[in-house]
């Protein structure tokens, strides 16, 4: 049985925001397949009572002040931005509002 | 497209019982970003607040603003909030043109403060709104649409994104269900509304305003039918940014529910937007597939973990808050529920507190922002708090009434000098030659004169209709152009022609 | 080929600051050098030789104003394009940030500044550090300088491939999950993942947020640890900086000695899949560490085995966040936005179109780790399999100074070989990567060849013992390259210079 389904892999390709075709889909699936099987051994870990890290070093509250510091000239922000218009990133038409 | 029914509001709430949940975003007033040192100015030409960190640009990171954090661990425990002893922040990932990095940095299930309450009342019963959390998270730039009719997403040619916004600390405030409000759901709604605001702002830890979006409101409705066990589906309402929207978008949702309901249609949980202008809600676009936001914990930035100490100091730092200051000046003023709640609704405690400690007594000073200042605030369609006099100067006119030298209406030409920019009350007072007339001696010259001349009122007075005698008090005023103790004019008349 | 290209770092900066040569003089002996060899090994995406020696000019005017300069001031260093530079694009090995020019400066860029190093220019990569070769990179494969057939390790490959072909004496690299240590074994040169932390994140575009750490490479221990100290420290623009002093590497690598240390063998990295050579290079080097006095244990660290099924769901799943803002809207790539599609759609086939299929897989697979419903079965185990390595770590620790494996299972592999296989590929992190999962410090040195190519020495150390890391690999250099009668790197074939 595989791990994960074309379907699912297209799914995945949407959350993602990846425009795959369904030759690439194909490809991947396999790939994810046989990945998302090999990955799925820490499974076997027979973790219950163990804490999760999700940092490599417990470091805690490590702030900094409200100070306020120079932001980038206007002309700078937009620099690389494939499109600007009157001072602002200019961007395709939205088709939702936000989520 | 069908148009749904509506359902007269009435019948909704005889067949249904409306369960509320409110999630209030609320930016924090801090000098810079949550995450980077941009400023958090309001208004600023475009882009012009931006940097690497909340641009999202690659290899830059975040590092968390400590005012934030002592910020929203304020509102929590003005909200009763236990403020936990470890959390981490999370990733809340999705793609939207106006958020830089295609994930918010948000908490997911390690809120900074959970459990707390907030009281609220409507009509003299008070509500206990329960409050499941508090966290923290960024906002995100605006867009502008561009092109098609309206400047609404719909029909927009392309948009343009100032990332301004984009960072500023904003709190979420999520209440737990709010059952058995029946009828007064949108009222109770907007109570909590309210109340929040005017809680957060006695903290000074932001300006809440609605109108710029630094306080906005998602408004959860759902119906179930009177005596069901179970709720209903809800919606959520975004796009409220009003307290009368807040009123009016739970009324309308109610009333859009229910319809569907009373049709047999089923509600289906989605994303709604409210509008001004129709005072009615609409459907986002359907998703294709339910959202899914793939939260896990923020790599780059530490957990938090308050110290005891900390949170105890910044407990001891909090204001009065509104409530307790509202059941105190009700007792120090003397006024009934009524006259508090007017008080309250028209934004004036501030403002006879001032007064009062400025010398007024608080009936003078209530009196006088309450009815003449707030009618003049309501005629200009200001806050009465935007109106430019100050409570010392309230407290100063009050003063000479008290001391005889102006009488009610020389104060209100003395408000209305100040009001248009005239000085402060002794400049009016003096250049417009406000003063009460006490010299007797010319009072009485004035008397006899107006007596003379208004014969036939006279007799009648004479005569023992002692009421008459207010046309000739009249007289006697336009004749000292107000400046006469009207009182003292009508005994020295009704003396004069022996009607005493 | 000018003898100043075959100098070390810290011999070049001695010579610099006694007016023997000039920062100008060795930038340009190394520009030479880039422009001899570097159409074959293909280690740097751009050099601008306009900037490069107005860097050093200024080092130079530094100097004669008097300026108290550090150990490395005028010495060139190649520097990985993943760390953002404001005068040389940074692209990170990706198609979608062709072209990009940076705002601003990695702190670590502005410390090698700060420093007096030159930068020569960007190193290829594998695309944002994903993989172990450098074929993933979107400007073509870096070479290896011992065999142009095969690959330099990645994804600090173009780093890796310039140091050993003497086009850099020093360079920077990441490691996330071996990227400085697989490279610098396989081109038989000095690698070092400093403790997490340690040196900063900022600027450097992120992979994986929690086990990406920038890292030095060099020709020798000390010049690495030269360049470790002098961008190394705590940095207010990482929250995940480490606010303590930098150790004392330095002063471990001019130490140099074990006498009476306890070094660790690991257990479980040893048998199938290691390449016999590698074996025996090992081996002996473990037994050269007990000739200098040293006190050698095995150790089991019964987890190890578990890391890189971990490190395959955390990596992707970090980096799935990560590169979302690779979206066409701000900076970069923009595709197919024709006035009538939606930013939806252009976000989706620019993305399409400017990754690269392993950064493709990686964003499936860590998209996939994290949706609801496979969460606590992947990304959460994979959490908890970290937090058994910390204590295999932590164990280790109470019994042993520092631990040893290979660096890597098997030598450079050719070119091709593994391209597309990602489970081949993803081994040759083996060994490397439980120290990305527990922030650990670690170094890869060269001990000696197998059947001709370079085998690395993974030497690993307690958080924040990156000194001992440089003491043990410098006693190893000093006693090897005493035995081989000079540095492994000198047996490598000479480039043939271009005209």
């Amino acid at each position: 049985m595989s791990a994960i389904t074309r379907d699912e892999v297209a799914h995945l390709a949407r959350l993602s925001r990846l425009a795959l075709g369904d030759d690439e889909l194909d490809h991947l699936a396999a790939q994810l397949d046989q990945i998302i099987s090999a990955v799925a051994r820490v499974q076997e870990v027979a973790a219950q009572d163990i804490p999760p890290t999700s940092h490599a070093l417990p470091l805690t509250n490590v702030y900094r002040a409200d100070e306020v510091r120079p932001s980038l000239p206007p002309d700078r922000a937009l620099a690389a931005a494939p499109a600007a218009q009157d001072d602002r990133f200019r961007v395709p038409r939205i088709l939702d509002e936000e989520a | 497209m069908t148009t749904p029914t509506l359902m007269d509001y009435d019948e909704a709430l005889a067949r249904f019982e409306p369960v509320l949940g409110i999630e209030t975003h609320i930016e924090l007033g801090t000098a810079s970003k949550m995450f980077c040192g941009c400023p958090t100015t309001f208004g600023a030409d475009p882009n012009t607040q931006v940097c690497p960190v909340c641009l999202g640009l690659p290899g830059a990171l975040p590092v968390t603003n400590h005012a934030a954090i002592e910020g929203i661990i304020k509102i929590g425990l003005a909200l009763n909030c236990e403020i936990v002893e470890w959390c981490r922040f999370a990733r809340k990932n999705y793609f939207y043109p106006d958020m830089p990095k295609n994930f918010q940095i948000s908490q997911y299930d390690e809120p900074l403060c959970v459990d707390g309450h907030l009281e609220v009342e409507v009509e003299g019963e008070t509500y206990r709104i329960e409050i499941e959390r508090v966290h923290m998270e960024e906002d995100t730039g605006k867009s502008l649409h561009v092109g098609g009719a309206t400047g609404r997403i719909q029909g927009a040619e392309f948009s343009l994104v100032d990332y301004n916004r984009a960072g500023i600390p904003l709190v979420e405030i999520v209440t737990k269900p709010i059952p058995a409000t029946g009828e007064r759901a949108p009222l109770v709604a907007r109570a909590y509304a309210t109340e929040l605001r005017e809680l957060v702002r006695s903290l000074g830890v932001s300006d809440v305003r609605m109108e710029e979006g630094s306080m906005r409101c998602d408004v959860n409705v759902s119906l179930m039918p009177r005596g069901a066990a179970e709720w209903g589906t809800r919606t959520e309402t975004k796009n409220v940014n009003s307290l009368r929207s807040v009123e009016r978008s739970v009324r309308s949702e109610i009333e859009r529910q229910a319809g569907v309901l009373a049709d047999g249609g089923r509600i289906v949980q989605e994303t709604r937007h409210f509008h001004e202008d129709t005072g009615r809600t609409t459907a986002g676009r359907s998703k294709e597939e339910a959202q899914d936001y793939r939260y896990f914990p923020e790599p780059d930035l530490v957990p938090m973990a308050p110290a005891r100490e900390w949170v105890e100091e910044l407990r001891a730092t909090l204001p009065e808050l509104p409530a307790a200051r509202r059941r105190r000046v009700q007792a120090e003023w003397g006024l009934s529920d009524l006259e508090l709640r007017d008080v309250v609704n028209a934004g004036a405690v501030d403002l006879i507190e001032a007064t009062v400690a400025r010398g007024a007594d608080a009936g003078a000073a209530r009196k006088w922002w309450m009815n003449e200042l707030s009618r003049r605030a309501t005629a200009q369609g200001v806050e009465l708090a935007e109106l430019p006099i100050t409570p010392e100067q309230v407290a100063r006119v009050q003063a000479m009434v008290a001391a005889g030298e102006l009488n009610d209406k020389l104060a209100r030409q003395v408000f209305e000098g100040v009001l248009a920019g005239e000085g402060g009350p002794d400049e009016v007072v003096a250049a417009r030659g406000l003063k009460v007339v006490s010299d007797e001696g010319e009072l009485a010259a004035v008397i006899d004169e107006v007596i003379a001349g208004n014969a036939a009122v006279a007799d009648k007075v004479r005569a023992g209709k002692v009421a008459a005698a207010g046309a000739l008090v009249g007289a006697v005023m336009k004749a000292t152009r107000g400046q006469a103790d009207a009182a003292r004019a009508r005994e020295l008349i009704l003396e004069k022609l022996g009607a005493s | 080929m000018s003898e100043l290209v075959k100098k070390g770092a810290a011999e070049l900066g001695e010579l610099i600051a006694a007016g023997e040569t000039s920062a100008a003089e060795v930038a340009q002996a190394h520009l030479d050098r880039i422009a001899a060899v570097d159409g074959r090994v293909n280690a740097f995406l751009h050099v601008d030789a306009e900037t490069v020696l107005a860097q050093a000019r200024k080092v130079d005017e530094r100097r004669a104003a008097g300026e108290e300069l550090g150990p490395l001031a005028g010495v060139p260093i190649a520097h990985k394009d993943v760390f953002t530079t404001t005068d040389m694009p940074t692209t990170a090995g990706s198609k979608i940030l062709e072209g990009w020019r940076p705002p601003y400066d990695a702190t670590i860029t502005a410390r090698l500044r700060a420093a007096g190093l030159v930068i020569l220019g960007k190193t290829n990569m594998d695309e944002f550090a994903m993989g172990s070769s450098t074929e993933n990179s979107a400007y073509g494969v870096s070479r290896n300088p011992w065999d142009l057939g095969r690959v330099p390790g990645g994804s600090s490959g173009g780093s890796s491939a310039a140091v050993a072909a003497y086009e850099a004496p020093l360079s920077t690299g990441t490691d996330t999950g071996g990227s400085i240590r697989q490279p610098a074994a396989v081109t038989g040169i000095v690698g070092v993942k400093p403790t997490y932390g340690g040196s900063s994140r900022y600027g450097v575009i992120a992979f994986a947020s929690s086990l990406d750490t920038p890292g030095p490479f060099a020709r020798n221990v000390l010049d690495a640890a030269l360049l470790h100290e002098a961008f190394s420290g705590h940095d207010r623009m990482d929250s995940t900086s480490v606010d303590a002093p930098v150790p004392p590497v330095v002063e471990g690598a001019r130490r140099a000695d074990v006498q009476g240390m306890r070094v660790g063998v690991v257990k479980e990295f040893a048998g199938d899949g290691y390449q016999p050579g590698v074996t025996a290079r090992f081996a002996e080097a473990v037994e050269t560490l007990e000739s200098l006095g040293a006190k050698v244990v095995e150790v089991s660290c019964p987890n190890f085995v578990h890391a890189l099924p971990a490190y395959y769901l955390i990596a992707p799943s970090e980096a799935s966040s990560n590169l979302a803002r690779f979206d066409a809207m701000r900076y970069g790539l923009r595709v197919g936005d024709d006035g009538t599609r939606s930013a939806e759609e252009v976000m989706a086939l620019t993305r399409a179109q400017g990754f690269g299929p392993e950064v493709k897989r990686r964003i499936m697979l860590g998209t996939y780790a994290l949706s609801s419903g496979y969460y606590d079965a992947y990304y959460g185990k994979a959490q908890q399999v970290r937090t058994l390595i910390k204590r295999d770590f932590e164990n280790a620790f109470e019994q042993v100074d520092v631990l040893v494996s290979p660096t890597t299972p098997t030598t450079a592999f050719p070119i091709g070989e593994r391209a597309d296989d990602p489970i081949a590929m993803y081994l040759a992190d083996l060994c490397t990567i439980p120290a990305n999962l527990t922030g650990n410090a670690a170094i890869s040195v060269p001990c000696g060849l197998a059947d001709g190519l370079p085998v690395g020495l993974q030497i690993m150390a307690p958080v924040l013992g990156d000194d001992r890391v440089y003491r043990v690999g410098a006693a190893v250099e000093r006693a090897l390259e005493d035995r081989w009668g000079g540095p492994l790197l000198a047996r490598a074939p000479e480039l043939v210079e271009a005209k």
